[in-house]
């Protein structure tokens, strides 16, 4: 039995929003990764030192927004990748389902990381 | 910058030997490998070889027709033409889909030529393929004019659509299409997404989209925003690879994207009806 | 003789997998998008596994050692080259995808002549698969120099 579903975004719009949270990306984790320049790798990854960086409210924010952007980014990849196998109702809902249950439990626990690390004392 | 890539293209094209300067290899006889199956009786796979002798411009189709005249009458091939313009010939050649008429056995390489159905197609036998599947994609684009102004019962009046020559070049290479299946056979979507209508019948969505005749860009745009439609499409080039016509189905199938996706305005003002009676 | 499968002809003797294999029968472009794929699944892991490790934050500075003991490794930081490579490679390939599908750089419609080459598989948007490679190598090895070199 065929259920006609009420469509809530198109493919055009999910697609459009792919492309954006691409070039989103692109900057905030360019920023992020050329963090690395403020001071030698090794002391970059000692506890205190990353902790400082939570503590920061505009890094903060900009790691909020990598896990955000990346999280949709990436999962609608995946959905893509994982319509085309196979095609029926039971999969495509599945995939569906699949991708946004991801995306939410992704930025929650990433979103947990941050704010608890935010609260950390030293 | 474009002194450095006309010179890479020019290193490219160099070592081709014939009159486009391809490389020819020159061979007395090529044995060729054929695939042989026959869906109905349910029967194995397997492959029979035949020794064919050829000269420099024997193509595909000649030698497998040789085959099937003097060595074996079974095998199931499917042609018309004979000279690139029907599609009715296509087939993986050395794992690749080209037109067994368009092919030259001196252009490929190795003493074995493979020759195997199209990927992507249901079997019927041996060579020849069911593009039933294909054709309803092609139907689904609507592959007609929609103008409710043309007036074609009243055949008094002499009436004809003003399309420049300009006009007509923005569609006139996707019209080239003969529907020989090839691209459909490439394209790393279609190997895996049944309901993905595949690179022809995009391009011909966009070659409808295109045309100044049409008026009805709204509902083209939506018959391909679909889950399994245009953006399933992710530019892997391999449609316009193997395209005999040069209808470079990729290039229609962006341009159509492009304008899908509001980056490309769409300039088109529609053509005008011109009565031929009264000029 | 190779066994015929019902399944083969149910699902209209398509490549299926098999055919995203080998992508080399057809040229570059196929290549680019094979690696965008390959490349973006395994970035998708590693974006899981990254937020997970970063968690152990949460849980004190031995969890945070503990972790850091665990990739801070040689085997960890030639893993890391290569995210490093795949990211840069996806990145800039992925830019060039956005131009080419919204149909910039391809050229425009015009008459095909023999030898019936594709207007859109022309060197200018070609040469960015190549440059997504070049920035990837070139990422890597900076990225060896700081994490094998030693910082």
């Amino acid at each position: 039995m065929m259920k006609t579903r009420k469509i809530i975004l198109h493919e055009s719009q999910i697609m459009k929003i792919h492309y954006i949270t691409a070039i989103a990306a692109l900057f905030v984790v360019a920023v992020h990764i050329l963090m690395r320049l403020i001071m030698p790798y090794s002391m970059s990854l000692q506890y205190e030192n990353v902790v400082v960086n939570y503590h920061n409210i505009p890094y903060a924010l900009l790691l909020e927004s990598i896990l955000v952007l990346i999280a949709i980014h990436g999962f609608n990849g995946l959905r893509v990748i994982l319509l085309e196998f196979r095609q029926n109702e039971i999969w495509e809902n599945g995939i569906t389902i699949f991708t946004i249950a991801a995306m939410i439990a992704i930025i929650a626990y990433g979103t947990r990381t941050i704010i608890m690390a935010n609260q950390l004392g030293l | 910058m474009k002194e450095i890539i006309k010179k890479i293209g020019m290193i490219k094209n160099g070592n081709r030997k014939d009159d486009n300067n391809r490389k020819e290899i020159l061979r007395n006889n090529v044995v060729v490998k054929v695939f042989r199956a026959n869906r109905s009786k349910g029967d194995f796979v397997s492959y029979d070889s035949f020794e064919v002798p050829v000269q420099r411009w024997t193509t595909v189709l000649e030698a497998l027709l040789y085959a099937k005249s003097y060595l074996d009458s079974s095998i199931g091939i499917r042609y018309s033409c004979r000279m690139a313009s029907c599609g009715s010939c296509g087939m993986k050649i050395n794992g690749i889909p080209r037109l067994a008429c368009y092919t030259k056995i001196s252009e490929l390489e190795g003493s074995t030529i493979t020759c195997e159905p199209l990927a992507n197609f249901p079997l019927i036998r041996d060579l020849v393929t069911d593009f039933s599947q294909f054709f309803n994609h092609h139907k689904k684009m609507q592959p007609y004019i929609h103008n409710e102004n043309s007036v074609m019962t009243d055949s008094k009046k002499l009436i004809e659509f003003k399309q420049s020559v300009e006009e007509v070049d923005k569609y006139l290479q996707f019209s080239y299409c003969i529907k020989c299946g090839l691209c459909y056979s490439a394209c790393p979507t279609v190997a895996t997404d049944t309901k993905f209508p595949g690179p022809q019948a995009l391009s011909q969505a966009y070659r409808y989209y295109a045309d100044t005749r049409d008026n009805d860009t709204k509902e083209r745009l939506n018959i391909v925003d679909e889950k399994h439609g245009i953006w399933r499409c992710h530019f892997a080039g391999s449609c316009s690879t193997v395209c005999p016509k040069g209808v470079d189905p990729a290039l229609g199938i962006q341009l159509l994207r492009g304008h899908l996706m509001g980056f490309s305005k769409n300039e088109k003002k529609i053509a005008k009806l011109h009565n031929r009676s009264t000029s | 003789m190779e066994r015929s499968k019902e399944s083969d002809y149910d699902r209209n003797n398509r490549e299926g997998l098999k055919g995203w294999l080998n992508p080399s029968r057809y040229g570059w472009e196929r290549i680019s998008y094979w690696l965008q794929r390959l490349t973006g699944v395994f970035l998708l892991i590693y974006f899981i596994g990254h937020v997970y490790e970063t968690s152990s934050l949460t849980r004190g500075p031995d969890a945070w050692s503990a972790m850091l003991e665990l990739t801070q490794t040689p085997w960890g930081h030639l893993f890391l080259i290569l995210v490093i490579g795949t990211s840069t490679f996806h990145s800039a390939n992925g830019i060039r995808l956005i131009f080419t599908h919204a149909g910039k750089g391809l050229g425009k419609p015009g008459r095909p002549d023999y030898p019936y080459d594709a207007m859109s598989l022309n060197y200018r948007q070609k040469s960015g698969i190549w440059v997504a490679l070049i920035l990837a190598a070139v990422a890597m090895l900076y990225g060896s120099s700081v994490l094998l070199g030693g910082e």
